[in-house]
């Protein structure tokens, strides 16, 4: 069996949409990863009391078991038990906030903890409102410093959406399967869709380094 | 390489002849020309970023030059002669220089996932070849002798500064050198740890026959052991001397001057 | 709680085996490749750091899915070869998780201070010795820290198995959900998420007597017992 560029060049389109989804997949788990994980370090730093050990557990236990298995209890057990039915895709995006949420609630933290004891004990003295003291001091000192280790776990959910294809999410691996069950031919929507993944997270990697050299990492 | 070089000969144990090295665009080595005789203790002092330690550093072959030559016992030290000419050495003949010559750090250089006795026995078996028993006897005979033998099992982190440095000349005496570097070996000690560290290399150096080339800031120890004083400035010799002669009447103004600071320092 | 219990714990536990097998092969093949690889990164030819690098990037660069896929749908097709799924799996998760440990490889030994290897050029040991004897003792102590990370990572890729039916833990679930009513779903994958933490709670473990027995060959403080919960350090996947 060998490369045939026709067929490879005729399955883009149908691959083509796939990208649109994986990206769209990773765009908006990101951002939702980046909002939780800021909720579940605040709740850990403030040290809300039960809640804080909950989501302590909470996240220990999501980054020790596969986001797979997770995805899976999600939508076959939980959707149904409260009474809801959210599509594979919305059922993706809010499985992978979640995982990486857990991740990203560590960057967080390691970011405010990265910041001198000095600053804070500065700001109590010229008596800054307590507001103030971390929208005004403490994350602009923070978020620099967590941005390389977010685009690092962007680029690691990115490369995970495929396993979404278990609940019928058609990513672009999805896509190639598709493509390879029509005509039997596999070598070409495989390789074309690893071949997506190293353009984009290739590049996207070089980027966080560069990132990583301009503000350091935590 | 084609001019002619000085030829090596029985009475000289290090001979720099015309010697250049850069870091980038800074030389820190102009055309250095000086030797030292076989038994010799020469002390290299002068202000710190002269170069001093960068001519250990060469001879033990962690720099290489970039002009010039070096030789020890009459043998290219970083150069070997192929086709009638000189052509910069292999790592073959890197390690067969590097046999004759050892070198005590500043900062010890011990090995901290191996015990104090094997710290001492280890270069022994892997680059001389030498039996574990007969390298043991040897490790515990130079313990003993730097007054260590009750440290052999102890891991170098559990000794003071000053015990490190000892075991680290015992090692470098385990691979029975003809040429000892001493590259300031009491800078990073407590100032109550430099006696022990001394006493046990003019020791060394008043039993054996062993060459020293050494940099250091105690000019107390350099007037008492060393055969000559070499003051050393901005990648020159600009005074070689016997220690009485230099520390009493320097003929120099910089060295004046440097002795000066250096002592006033220690005052 | 049904009377189906008993059936779907056995059923699972069938799958632990082989979940076991591919974590264990697919560790001991990271390990191999990212020793390999990551001093290769160092070499001095720049060919061989060349290839090191493609294989880092390569595999970094694209998803262990995909690579999964590729190994076993298309090799197949490619070479008329069809591979046992436990071993397509231990090779995907040795070759992925290797060019991660590669990077880990290159950082723990470039962190050995270089006195250390001058002291060793000073005895004229040789470079294998270097390495061998001085460099790498003290780098692998460097790297079982992110090494307990990157093995917890491939325990849980180990559920991608499920896609090529390796009848590991994942994959034994699924079979037996659709003939189950909802209530017996809590059990299977309370069950399934219980297994793999007690499984990266066991790695954790080994990884840290053998991070506390290096400091001590090293002669540091050994580290402080923490939890045995993973705290990876961010950036570390």
């Amino acid at each position: 069996m060998d490369w045939d560029w026709e067929y490879a060049i005729d399955s883009l389109p149908l691959l083509a949409e796939g990208m649109l989804v994986t990206i769209e997949l990773t765009v908006l788990g990101a951002l939702f990863a980046y909002l939780l994980g800021l909720v579940f370090a605040m709740i850990r730093r403030v040290g809300v009391p039960v809640l804080s050990q909950f989501v302590y557990l909470f996240v220990e236990f999501i980054r020790s078991t596969p986001l797979l298995i997770q995805v899976f209890a999600f939508y076959y057990l939980l959707q149904p038990a409260i009474g809801v039915k959210l599509s594979p895709f919305l059922t993706g995006v809010i499985m992978l906030g979640v995982h990486y949420a857990t991740y990203t609630s560590e960057v967080y933290r390691a970011g405010i903890e990265a910041i001198p004891k000095g600053q804070w004990e500065a700001a109590r003295a010229l008596s800054i409102p307590r507001s103030r003291v971390w929208t005004g001091i403490i994350l602009p000192q923070a978020v620099p410093r967590v941005l390389p280790a977010l685009g690092n776990y962007t680029i690691s959910m990115f490369k995970e959406t495929p396993l979404l294809l278990a609940i019928g999410v058609v990513d672009v691996l999805n896509s190639a399967k598709e493509a390879g069950a029509e005509t039997f031919r596999v070598i070409e929507p495989y390789t074309l869709a690893g071949v997506f993944f190293l353009l984009v997270s290739y590049p996207a990697s070089i980027l966080v380094r560069k990132l990583e050299r301009r503000v350091g990492t935590v | 390489m084609s001019e002619p070089y000085s030829s090596p000969s029985s009475d000289v144990m290090i001979q720099f002849d015309r010697v250049v090295k850069k870091f980038g665009d800074h030389v820190v080595l102009r055309e250095l020309d000086f030797s030292v005789k076989p038994g010799e203790f020469v002390t290299l002092i002068g202000p710190s970023g002269s170069g001093k330690t960068t001519i250990l550093r060469l001879l033990m072959t962690l720099e290489l030059v970039d002009g010039g030559t070096i030789q020890v016992g009459g043998e290219y030290l970083s150069h070997m002669e192929r086709g009638g000419s000189l052509v910069p050495a292999d790592e073959r003949h890197l390690r067969t220089q590097r046999k004759r010559i050892g070198m005590v750090f500043q900062q010890f250089n011990l090995f901290p996932n191996m015990r104090v006795l094997q710290n001492v026995t280890e270069a022994p078996v892997r680059a001389l070849g030498l039996s574990k028993a007969e390298a043991e006897q040897r490790a515990r005979e130079l313990l003993d002798m730097v007054g260590l033998s009750d440290k052999v099992d102890a891991h170098p982190t559990q000794l003071s500064g000053g015990q490190q440095q000892r075991v680290a000349i015992a090692r470098a005496l385990a691979m029975r050198p003809q040429v000892l570097l001493l590259d300031e070996v009491t800078s990073a000690l407590d100032p109550e740890l430099v006696a022990g560290v001394l006493s046990v290399l003019k020791e060394i150096a008043r039993t054996t026959d062993i060459t020293f080339l050494c940099v250091t800031h105690e000019m107390q120890f350099a007037r008492d052991v060393s055969d000559r004083v070499m003051m050393f400035d901005q990648g020159q010799v600009i005074e070689d001397a016997p220690p009485d002669q230099l520390f009493t009447q320097p003929a120099h103004e910089r060295t004046r001057s440097f002795l000066h600071a250096v002592i006033d320092r220690a005052v | 709680m049904s009377d189906n219990l008993g059936r779907i714990i056995s059923t699972l536990l069938e799958g632990v085996p082989v979940t076991i097998q591919a974590t264990l092969g697919g560790i001991a093949l990271t390990i191999v490749l990212a020793l390999i690889a990551g001093l290769a990164l160092l070499s001095k030819s720049r060919t061989v750091r060349f290839f090191s690098r493609v294989y880092v990037e390569g595999f970094r660069g694209t998803s262990e899915m995909v690579q999964l896929f590729w190994l076993y749908f298309v090799l197949p097709a490619l070479v008329g070869l069809q591979i046992v799924p436990l071993f397509a799996g231990v090779l995907v998760l040795g070759l992925n998780h290797g060019a991660y440990g590669a990077e880990i490889v290159r950082g723990a030994v470039q962190s050995v201070p270089k006195a250390q290897h001058e002291g060793a050029v000073a005895l004229n040991l040789g470079p294998v010795d270097r390495m061998r004897r001085v460099i790498l003792p003290q780098a692998v102590v460097e790297m079982l820290p992110p090494f307990n990370n990157l093995f917890i990572q491939l325990l849980k890729s180990t559920a991608l198995l499920y896609f090529i039916s390796a009848q590991e833990i994942t994959q034994k679930g699924e079979e037996l959900r659709p003939a189950l009513p909802m209530g017996d779903l809590t059990v299977i994958y309370a069950v399934e998420l219980i297994i793999y933490l007690l499984l990266a709670i066991a790695i954790t473990i080994v990884m840290r007597a053998l991070e506390r027995a290096g400091a001590r060959r090293l002669g540091r403080k050994p580290p402080p017992r923490r939890k045995v919960f993973s705290s990876a350090t961010a950036g570390g996947v």
